[in-house]
């Protein structure tokens, strides 16, 4: 079988071809596949694909703590003028189900959303979330940056940091997120190298420098 | 209700296959083809690449994103096992560490491997230095089987000419991708050479295979190919041998012991169904192992009858002794040449591109023998966890206008920043020669049993100073590597407090030497042919035979020495010998 053969092979293969056909869908589809654990997928045993379901099934966060998240997630990626922001791609949706998957996040979580709201409240006599843009920021910025952080702030820091990154994480393996990362692979192709521009903006003179 | 009866087979096969992995594949591809009757059994289930494999799925299609909460590769790897399998544990004696990869599936480990395929060179199978035994045989020997493999199968590479990095019968190799040609430039700067890469992936049609597509380049054969584009054993071996109707495969059937006669040889194998818990026996006049290095050493330890009281050929007590996986460290860092790079699909194959082949001279080192490097990063498929290391650096290098930039952060400039380091990031990662010991081993732990009630494996392997200075070498190449690219280096430089970043061992996923081949009854568990020399019909077939490997992936080795063998089986059955 040569190459258009193999791609051929794959059109009629069920569904890894069709996905490839499909356009993409409505970022809906996204929250709800998260939230319910998705479809069984071919080659998904039956085993992990029940642990899916029940870990969908399950609830860790409260309301009020999925509410903090999805304001704390939409101050560390905002929508801009490339895409959305993180709850616009279901980032609380998946942090949600990853602190179920990972039990070693619950704590550093729930713990660090607490540590948020007994500073904010001391601080401006509210939880986070009733604080206003300009209060929430200022307390976000004794956190969000390790090096010039106050040492009293130290557990604030650490917990911003695994925030940040279970919503780079979720909002950059959306299909809102790989658009705008530039991801443009997963494609049947031909692979010849990189290409002549790029090697000449590079200074290599060939395909095997 | 499960019948407490063990239900036996009536049918005596020419050849009982245990395992459907590299070794076991081949050796029921070639007795299946020269018309024998062979039953293959495999622990775990069915598994068929074509319509199995996670191939071409986005990351949002996980519901963890990739993660490698439930397989530790990652969610569309094609692996079902894992480091801990849940009833089927294994143990350590205090004081030493080994981590043992399981795949229970058609295929074994074959469905996700990196398919880079390096032969053993004429110093590993005969070390100059003498440190280790010498096999008893010799690459000559061995070469017309690794020339049969790469047609049968398909490799890409280059000739090269390198003394102890034979060259084969190469397809054409995949061109390095961008950041691939910074680290040859550095590497090459830093005297350390870079190859293309080999690889069994098609990467064009070959001449002698059939019914296999060819490689379309989306760089995922880790999650196994739909059009069987590269190897493994499930679609390459196992299910053509399926057509010829001679042989015939039992999923779900762990193997419990290796039955044996009143003459001590091998009758057949008790084995259990995973599913129902049924007992069963079968009768066969060969019994192959190619059950993985240390599963073949626990199936013979755990056969122990009046003749081999110790334990299936066993006499010697070698068995699960010289236990050794590869040595393993890793660096990385970003190359700031490569922020806000423009993006291309750099997919590629899913085998490696280029690598560094060992080039030391031993003469001028406080260790022996070597490593090869391979080399990662780029422009890969978004995923778990992907660009953690973003916040981390982002205050490294000033913004494209000239700002600085504090660590981590938020908002729209943390944003931009993701997208400005993806995929600038290179990693290395080195794989070496850990030697084959006496004192490394597993035998069968006397207290714990699985869940079927089979005894389990206890491992005893500690790293030695050979070991340890070897990884120390490989940090020090990594960071001139690093620096002579223009890299900045992102992982910290490990200290003699975690032995220089040395992956514990079983981590490389290399294991060998448990039931090591030699001339020399006395000093080795089966013959030159892999051939039990305390059971004339019993053979084995993994990585168990291999008296010492190179810092040569096994699986290239593996399958040669198993079409070795089973010719062998084929000319001893004429001689009426077995």
């Amino acid at each position: 079988m040569n190459r258009r053969d193999s791609i051929k092979a794959l059109g009629l293969a069920a569904a890894g071809g069709a996905l490839l056909l499909e356009s993409c869908g409505p970022d809906t589809k996204t929250k709800k596949e998260t939230a319910t654990g998705g479809e069984k997928l071919a080659g998904v045993t039956e085993q992990e694909h029940r642990r899916n379901q029940q870990l969908a099934a399950e609830r860790f966060f409260t309301d009020h703590e999925l509410a903090t998240i999805a304001v704390l997630a939409d101050i560390i990626i905002p929508a801009d003028e490339v895409s959305g922001s993180a709850t616009d791609a279901g980032v609380p949706d998946f942090i949600e189900f990853i602190v179920k998957d990972i039990p070693d996040h619950q704590t550093p979580m729930r713990g660090g959303l607490k540590w948020l709201d007994v500073q904010s409240q001391r601080r401006y006599g509210q939880v986070f979330i009733k604080c206003g843009e300009k209060q929430r920021l200022e307390l976000v910025d004794k956190i969000a940056y390790p090096a010039k952080a106050k040492p009293e702030t130290a557990q604030g820091v650490a917990f911003f940091s695994l925030m940040r990154d279970l919503t780079a994480s979720g909002f950059f393996t959306s299909e809102i997120g790989v658009k705008d990362i530039g991801y443009v692979g997963n494609r049947p192709g031909v692979w010849d190298g990189v290409p002549e521009d790029l090697l000449q903006a590079h200074g290599f003179s060939d395909g095997w420098g | 209700m499960i019948s407490y009866q063990i239900k036996e087979n009536p049918t005596v096969y020419d050849a009982i296959v245990v395992g459907s992995g590299a070794g076991g594949g081949m050796a029921g591809y070639v007795l299946a083809n020269a018309g024998l009757k062979v039953l293959m059994l495999e622990a775990g289930p069915f598994f068929d690449p074509a319509k199995d494999a996670l191939q071409l799925r986005w990351p949002w299609e996980s519901p963890r994103r990739g993660a490698g909460t439930v397989r530790p590769f990652g969610d569309f790897d094609a692996a079902y096992g894992g480091w801990e399998l849940d009833g089927e544990p294994y143990t350590r004696a205090a004081g030493t560490e080994f981590e043992w990869f399981r795949a229970r599936m058609l295929g074994g480990r074959t469905n996700h491997w990196g398919r880079i395929s390096l032969r053993m060179g004429p110093d590993d199978f005969r070390p100059k230095d003498g440190i280790t035994d010498a096999w008893p045989i010799t690459y000559e020997e061995v070469k017309p089987y690794y020339d049969r493999v790469d047609r049968m199968i398909g490799i890409y590479g280059t000739v090269e000419g390198l003394p102890n990095e034979p060259d084969g019968i190469f397809l054409k190799p995949p061109k390095p991708r961008l950041n691939e040609l910074y680290i040859k430039r550095g590497a090459q700067k830093a005297g350390v050479p870079v190859i293309a890469g080999r690889g069994a992936v098609l990467t064009e049609a070959a001449p002698e295979v059939e019914g296999r597509g060819t490689c379309f380049y989306c760089g995922q054969c880790g999650r196994s190919c739909r059009v069987y584009g590269d190897f493994s054993s499930s679609s390459c071996l196992v299910m053509p041998a399926m057509k010829t109707g001679n042989l015939t495969v039992v999923d779900n059937a762990m193997v419990r012991e290796v039955l044996t006669n009143d003459e001590g040889l091998a009758t057949g194998v008790s084995y259990v169904n995973t599913q129902d818990l049924q007992e069963y026996t079968v009768k066969g006049k060969v019994v192959i192992l190619g059950a993985s290095a240390c599963e073949s050493a626990r199936l013979l330890l755990n056969s122990k009858s009046a003749s081999h009281p110790g334990g299936l050929a066993n006499s010697t007590g070698l068995v699960g002794r010289y236990l050794h996986d590869s040595t393993g460290a890793s660096a990385g860092g970003f190359l700031p040449q490569l922020l806000d790079r423009k993006r291309y699909n750099e997919d590629g194959v899913g085998s490696v591109h280029i690598y560094s082949p060992w080039w030391g001279d031993n003469s001028k080192l406080n260790f022996p023998r070597g490593y090869h490097i391979e080399y990662g990063g780029g422009l890969h498929m978004p995923s778990y966890g992907f660009l953690n290391w973003v916040p981390k650096v982002n205050h490294l290098v000033p913004t494209a206008d000239g700002q600085s930039r504090e660590q981590g952060g938020y908002g729209t400039s943390l944003k931009a920043d993701y997208r400005r380091y993806y995929g600038a990031n290179v990693g290395m990662a080195g794989r070496g020669t850990a030697l084959a010991r006496y004192d490394n081993y597993c035998e069968i732990d006397p207290t714990r049993v699985d869940k079927y009630g089979i005894p389990v494996l206890r491992f005893h392997y500690k790293w030695a100073n050979e070991e340890v200075e070897q990884a120390k070498h490989m940090q020090e190449t990594f960071k001139e590597i690093l620096h002579e690219m223009g890299a900045v280096v992102t992982s910290p430089m490990p200290g003699p407090e975690t032995l220089y970043g040395l992956e514990a061992p079983g981590k490389i996923i290399h294991e060998g030497g448990t039931t090591r081949m030699g001339d020399d009854p006395k000093k080795s568990v089966l013959n030159r042919w892999c051939q039990a020399h305390d059971c004339r019909n019993l053979f084995v077939v993994d990585a168990g035979p291999f008296v010492q490997q190179g810092d040569k992936n096994l699986t290239w080795t593996i399958l040669a020495l198993s079409m070795r063998t089973s010719e062998y089986i084929l000319k001893e059955r004429n001689k009426l010998n077995i």
